[in-house]
């Protein structure tokens, strides 16, 4: 089983500590190609986070059976098939979504984070673990594409939860700057999507400096010494 | 009569003293324009001066930098004043203030502040809105168009309705838009010398503004504040590229002397990419970073989609420039050259 502590570092490794945008920079081609407001993020986060999860299971319940020399491979069929089923269900349940999305559900199987927590720590950890860790891994990528999505659609076109029709019908997004706002085309394009995450990683950096400042014992005062200090 | 005493030298350049020349060289285009198009262009400088001061004031507080002593080395004003002489005059007011502090914050404090910019905050700002904003970007107000203070301002300001009827084609706008639609039936010759909108060499009225520029950028060269390098070589790369291409066939290119008197050709020669930030640095350098910028520009220009591309290619130029300072670094004097 799992103690609090393992859950603990398990849960901030994948929230804050290792976050796969902000930290590790792994699947930037999703992030900027769908991060044009916060539903299309959250919504690719969360077929993220049910392949990692199940993914992560299948590989730690493994783990002992697959040869060392093809893991790999062995690896990438498993995350293919669980990518195959997440394709096929929003195309049925969500089709409107989907035509958003096209290839982006596809392509989580190349997806680095995947794979990277599959070698990483499933293939080294028991199944509780591994699960936890994928789901934990993928909502750390779900509040950054969140929070991306929200500002580059905030920014870009002035209206909120863009895209929540595609999800639940019969709502519809807020219009939250005035109607004759222009429209900063820029924060939709790639370049907006690199420049917000560069914001982004820059403040995580800046709380973990000011975290790491505060964890730090202030230094003893200093011994006065006479004369030349001995090397 | 006065008299002083040895050492007589003369005071160095400081960096508030190269700005406030630049900026007194930049006073016949900006005379020029004043005269083409009305006291719009004061506006938008005044605008863009605002902006940029408190952009940079904003951005020294935060980063704990004194304010007073880098407020008025005028770097920041010498930005502005680009920025607000490349937009279109009548743009709204928060076009120009959206590029001047994106420029500012952005592309010059993000960057390291003054000195450490890779990129040229002007061009930074142009790029930025010109993608942005593509429509407003390319309402330039037509020369003939007579509008009095009152009436510039309150379309700057958003007072009076948009100007699209009073907005025309900039010269090289017109002359793109014209061989698209002859479809290889019009003369370059007959456009030039029969539209309304082309004057003795290039754009009428515009040109003028050009000769400003020119006549400023000679006046550093004299005043030693820029080298002839990278000016010359943008010129003369631009007008080979067109030369060859207006030999080849004068039907369908223009001249050279059109394309170095229309847009943004002259003050992209003299005022950009003698940059000394993020230009290249040694002689040779800055040949390769002017000519450059003077093909990329053209090719832009005649081929690309963007009316105008001085902006795209001095940003080009901008990322190679630190790989062409490396490789044409002079040799040590006393040492040999190894070639």
């Amino acid at each position: 089983m799992i103690t609090r502590d393992e859950f603990k570092t398990i849960a901030g490794n994948g929230i804050w500590k290792q976050n796969t945008s902000i930290v590790q920079i792994l699947g930037l081609c999703p992030l900027l190609a769908v991060t044009t407001n916060a539903v299309n993020g959250i919504m690719l986060s969360l077929a993220t986070i049910i392949v990692m999860a199940i993914s992560g299971f299948a590989v730690a319940s493994l783990r002992n059976l697959i040869p060392h020399e093809i893991r790999i491979p062995v690896f990438i069929l498993i995350v293919a098939a669980l990518v195959t089923v997440v394709d096929l269900l929003f195309n049925a349940n969500l089709h409107e979504l989907y035509l958003v999305l096209g290839i982006f559900i596809p392509l989580i199987v190349t997806n680095c984070i995947v794979l990277a927590r599959v070698e990483a720590f499933a293939a080294k950890n028991s199944p509780l673990q591994a699960t936890l860790d994928g789901v934990f891994m993928g909502i750390g990528m779900l509040w950054t594409l969140a929070i991306l999505g929200a500002m580059r659609e905030f920014i870009g076109s002035g209206t909120i939860l863009g895209g929540i029709d595609m999800v639940f019908p019969g709502l519809q997004p807020i219009q939250v700057l005035p109607e004759n706002y222009p429209g900063f085309l820029l924060a939709l394009l790639p370049p907006g999507a690199f420049i917000l995450l560069g914001c982004m990683i820059a403040w995580k950096n800046w709380m973990s400096a000011k975290a790491a400042a505060r964890a730090q014992k202030p230094p003893p005062a200093p011994v006065a010494t006479a004369g030349c200090q001995q090397v | 009569m006065s008299y002083t005493t040895s050492p007589h030298l003369l005071k160095a350049n400081s960096v508030s003293l190269v700005m406030m020349q630049v900026c007194l060289a930049l006073v016949p285009a900006i005379f020029a324009y004043t005269w083409l198009i009305g006291p719009a262009i004061l506006i938008q400088i005044v605008i863009a001066v605002l902006a940029a001061l408190l952009a940079e004031a904003m951005m020294l507080r935060v980063q704990g930098k004194p304010l007073a002593m880098f407020l008025s080395d005028g770097s920041a004003i010498v930005t502005a004043l680009l920025i607000a002489l490349a937009f279109p005059p009548l743009a709204p007011w928060w076009l120009v203030v959206t590029g001047t502090v994106f420029a500012i914050v952005v592309a010059k404090h993000l960057y390291g502040g003054l000195g450490q910019n890779p990129f040229n905050p002007a061009m930074i700002a142009f790029a930025i809105c010109i993608v942005a904003f593509p429509a407003l970007m390319s309402q330039w107000p037509s020369v003939g168009l007579k509008l009095s203070l009152i009436e510039q301002l309150n379309i700057i300001l958003g007072l009076a309705p948009s100007i699209d009827a009073l907005s025309g084609a900039t010269p090289l706008d017109a002359l793109k838009t014209a061989l698209k639609l002859g479809e290889g039936n019009v003369n370059v010759a007959d456009l030039l010398a029969n539209q309304d909108i082309f004057g003795y060499f290039a754009g009428r009225g515009w040109e003028w503004v050009a000769f400003g520029y020119l006549l400023g950028g000679l006046w550093m060269w004299y005043r030693n504040l820029i080298t002839w390098h990278a000016p010359a070589a943008f010129i003369a790369a631009m007008t080979l590229a067109s030369g060859a291409l207006w030999l080849y066939n004068p039907g369908q290119f223009a001249n050279p002397l059109f394309h170095l008197l229309s847009g943004g050709a002259m003050i992209g020669a003299f005022f950009i990419v003698t940059d000394p930030v993020s230009g290249c640095t040694t002689p040779r350098g800055k040949l390769i970073f002017g000519a450059g910028a003077g093909l990329l520009a053209y090719i832009i220009r005649v081929f690309g989609g963007y009316p105008d591309g001085i902006a795209f290619a001095v940003l080009l130029m901008n990322l190679s420039a630190p790989v062409i300072d490396l490789l044409t670094q002079p040799a040590i004097f006393g040492m040999k050259d190894k070639k």
